[in-house]
C-alpha cells in the first residue's frame, strides 16, 4: 500500500503579481511517507503549503486529496476531510493551557459545537484524548501548564500535538524546527521519526540533517519550480540541484 | 489558590446587591432602590457585551441598539394595550411579560444576527466602525418613527405585572426580579463560557486562524455568540422599558454604546462578573461626581485612564492571578 497516493497536486500555479510564486507545481504524496519540500529562501515553500492547506487559492492547477478534487474548499472544510497542518511562527492558544489547546483540537472532530451547558473541561471525551496524544508527543509532563509557561521547543511539540489530535490523514509541516536549539531539534526529529510510517507527512525544512534522516522522498522547489524529485539519495546526486541550491561542496 | 478569592468576590458581591434595598429602607431612603435597579439592568447589559469583548475578542461599538431594540419591542407593545390602539390586525399588543420579554429577546437577537452576518465578514478596526453604522442607523430609524414618539420618545402604561405575581410598580419587588435575571445571566454565562461552544469563540479571540485550520467554521460560532449577547442585551432593554414607563432613542445613543464598553474594560473583561462591578463603578461615578463639580468629566477621565492603565484586567483582575494573560477563569 505504499504506492498509494493521498495529495496529488496536478501543475499549481500561484501568482502575485509579476512574481509566479508557485509555477506548474506538480507533486504528489503517498500514504504513510514523509515527503520534504527544501529550496533556498523565496522559493515558495510557504505559499505552496497555504495552498495545500486551502488558506490561498492557486491561479490555476489542481489539488487532489484521497481521490477527491479539494480546490475549491476551504481551510476549515479540508481540515475536516484531514490536512492538519502546524505553522512556521508557532500559534496555540497562549492563555489556555497544553491540555486545554489540544482538548479544542479533539473537539474540532467531534461534530458541531453548539453545545452550550456542560462544562468542556469537565468532559472526559474531549480530555483523555488530549492526554493521550499530550504523552505521545513528549509532554506528559505538562499537560497543566499555561501555553506562555512552555519552552519554545515544547510549544512546537504542542503545535504538532494539536496537529495529530484533529485525526489528521496528511500532516503539513512548515518548518517545524524554526528558531529552535540543537538539542530541542533533536528531540523534535526523533518525534517525528516516531511517528514516521504512523502518519503522512510534507514536511517543509530548512534544516537539511532532519530533512535527509527523515524524508523518503524530498522535493526540490527552486522560484516557485520543483527542479527534481526523488529519494534522498537521488537528491544528493542530481546535477541540477546541486548547482541550483545545494552548492557543488558538500550536501 | 486566587480563584477562591475570586468566589468569595462574587459571593460577597451579590450578598451586598441582594442586600441593599433592604439597608435603603432601614436607612429611609427607599427612593434609592429604584436607581440601583437602574444600575442592575445596566450591568446585566454590561455582561452580555462582554460575552462577546471579552471572551469573542470582537469589539461591538453598538451594544445599545440591541438594549434599546429590546425596550422599544416592550414599550410598542405595551402602548398599543395601554391606548387599545390595533398594533397588527386587531390585535392590541400585550403588557403580559411572557409574551414581551421573550419578544424583545427574540428580535434583538435576531436583529443582532443580521448584522453580526454582514460584520463579522471584518476584522478589528473596521468591525467596531461597522458595528458603530449599524447602531446609527438603528438610532435614526427610531428617532424618525413618529408614530413611537420620534426624539421625544415614547410614554406608556407601565403597569406591567409579571409573571402574574411580581408588579413592576413596586419597587422592592422589581428590584428582585432584576436581581434574579442578573444571577441568572451570570450563572448561564458562566457555564457558556466554558462549554465547548465557549471554548471554541475563546479559540477563536486568542487565534482564529488557527481555529480554521483545526476545522472549525468559527464564523458561525461567532455569528451565534454576537447574537446570543445581543438577545441578552434585549432582556435588558425590556427590564429598563418596565422600569422607566419611558423610552426614547437617546438609550441607544452611540455613547451609550460607549458606556458598556467603559463598563466591562474598567471592570475586567472575559470576567462576567467585572462588568457588574464595572456598572456599578461607572454608574455611581456618573451619579455623584456632577454633585461635587459641573467639570465632573474632567475628573472622571483620567479615574478611567488610571484604571485602564494600573488595573489592566480591570478591578476585577485585583482579586485573580496576576501572572496570566488570557480570560479563561473558572
Amino acid at each position: 500500500m505504499a504506492t498509494e497516493t493521498l495529495l496529488s497536486v496536478d501543475r499549481l500555479v500561484k501568482r502575485f503579481g509579476g512574481l509566479t510564486a508557485t509555477d506548474n507545481v506538480t507533486l504528489d504524496v503517498r500514504r504513510g511517507e514523509i515527503h520534504a519540500i527544501i529550496g533556498p529562501n523565496g522559493a515558495g515553500k510557504t505559499t505552496l503549503v497555504a495552498q495545500l492547506a486551502g488558506e490561498l487559492a492557486p491561479n490555476g492547477g489542481t489539488i487532489a486529496f484521497a481521490g477527491r478534487d479539494v480546490t475549491p474548499l476551504r481551510v476549515d472544510a479540508r481540515a475536516r476531510l484531514g490536512i492538519a497542518r502546524s505553522y512556521q511562527i508557532t500559534s496555540v492558544f497562549r492563555g489556555f493551557t497544553a491540555l486545554d489547546n489540544v482538548a479544542l483540537a479533539v473537539q474540532a472532530q467531534d461534530g458541531h459545537s453548539f453545545r452550550f451547558w456542560r462544562p468542556a473541561r469537565g468532559e472526559a471525551a474531549l480530555r483523555e484524548p488530549a492526554r493521550a496524544i499530550l504523552e505521545r508527543v513528549g509532554l506528559a509532563a505538562r499537560v497543566d501548564a499555561k501555553v506562555s509557561a512552555l519552552a519554545h521547543g515544547e510549544q512546537r511539540q504542542l503545535e504538532i500535538a494539536m496537529a495529530l489530535a484533529t485525526r489528521p490523514r496528511l500532516l503539513l509541516l512548515d518548518e517545524p524546527m524554526a528558531g529552535m536549539g540543537k538539542e530541542e531539534s533533536e528531540r523534535l526529529t526523533r518525534l517525528l521519526a516516531k511517528l514516521k510510517g504512523e502518519e503522512t507527512m510534507l514536511l517543509v525544512e530548512h534544516d537539511m540533517d532532519v530533512v535527509f534522516a527523515l524524508a523518503d522522498r524530498i522535493s526540490v522547489l527552486v522560484y516557485g519550480r520543483v527542479i527534481a524529485t526523488g529519494t534522498p539519495a537521488e537528491i544528493r546526486a542530481d546535477a541540477a540541484v546541486r548547482a541550483a541550491y545545494l552548492g557543488d561542496g558538500d550536501a | 489558590m486566587n480563584a477562591d478569592r475570586r468566589t468569595w468576590f462574587v459571593i460577597v458581591l451579590l450578598a451586598l446587591l441582594a442586600a441593599l434595598p433592604l439597608v435603603a429602607v432601614a436607612t429611609g431612603q427607599d427612593y434609592q432602590i429604584g436607581q440601583f435597579r437602574r444600575i442592575l439592568i445596566f450591568a446585566i447589559a454590561a455582561v452580555s457585551l462582554d460575552l462577546i469583548l471579552g471572551y469573542g475578542g470582537m469589539v461591538c461599538f453598538g451594544h445599545a441598539a440591541f438594549f434599546g431594540i429590546g425596550a422599544y419591542v416592550v414599550a410598542i407593545l405595551n402602548w398599543h394595550a395601554g391606548r387599545e390602539v390595533p398594533l397588527v390586525g386587531d390585535w392590541m399588543g400585550t403588557n403580559n411579560v411572557l409574551v414581551t420579554w421573550p419578544a424583545a429577546i427574540l428580535v434583538s437577537g435576531g436583529i443582532a444576527a443580521l448584522i453580526a452576518l454582514i460584520s463579522l465578514r471584518t476584522t478589528g478596526i473596521y468591525f467596531i466602525m461597522i458595528t458603530l453604522a449599524f447602531a446609527q442607523m438603528i438610532y435614526f430609524f427610531f428617532v424618525s418613527l413618529r408614530a413611537y414618539g420620534g426624539d421625544d420618545g415614547l410614554r406608556f402604561d407601565g403597569d406591567t405585572v409579571a409573571f402574574g405575581l411580581i408588579d413592576t410598580q413596586d419597587d422592592m419587588a422589581f428590584y428582585y426580579l432584576v436581581f434574579a435575571v442578573l444571577c441568572a445571566v451570570l450563572y448561564g454565562g458562566r457555564r457558556l463560557v466554558n462549554s465547548r461552544f465557549g471554548m471554541v469563540v475563546q479559540g477563536c479571540r486568542e487565534n482564529e486562524r488557527r481555529m480554521k485550520a483545526l476545522g472549525f467554521p468559527t464564523t458561525r460560532y461567532k455569528l451565534a455568540a454576537f447574537a446570543i449577547a445581543g438577545a441578552t442585551a434585549g432582556l435588558a432593554g425590556a427590564l429598563f422599558a418596565a422600569h422607566e414607563s419611558y423610552i426614547s432613542p437617546s438609550i441607544m445613543h452611540w455613547t451609550r454604546s460607549g458606556d458598556l464598553i467603559v463598563m466591562v474594560v474598567l471592570g475586567g473583561m472575559g470576567t462576567l462578573v467585572g462588568p457588574v462591578v464595572g456598572a456599578l463603578a461607572f454608574l455611581f461615578l456618573e451619579k455623584t461626581l456632577p454633585d461635587y463639580t459641573e467639570h465632573w468629566m474632567v475628573v472622571f477621565g483620567p479615574i478611567l485612564l488610571l484604571l485602564v492603565l494600573f488595573a489592566r484586567r480591570g478591578i476585577f483582575g485585583w482579586f485573580g492571578p496576576k501572572d496570566d494573560g488570557g480570560g479563561n477563569g473558572h
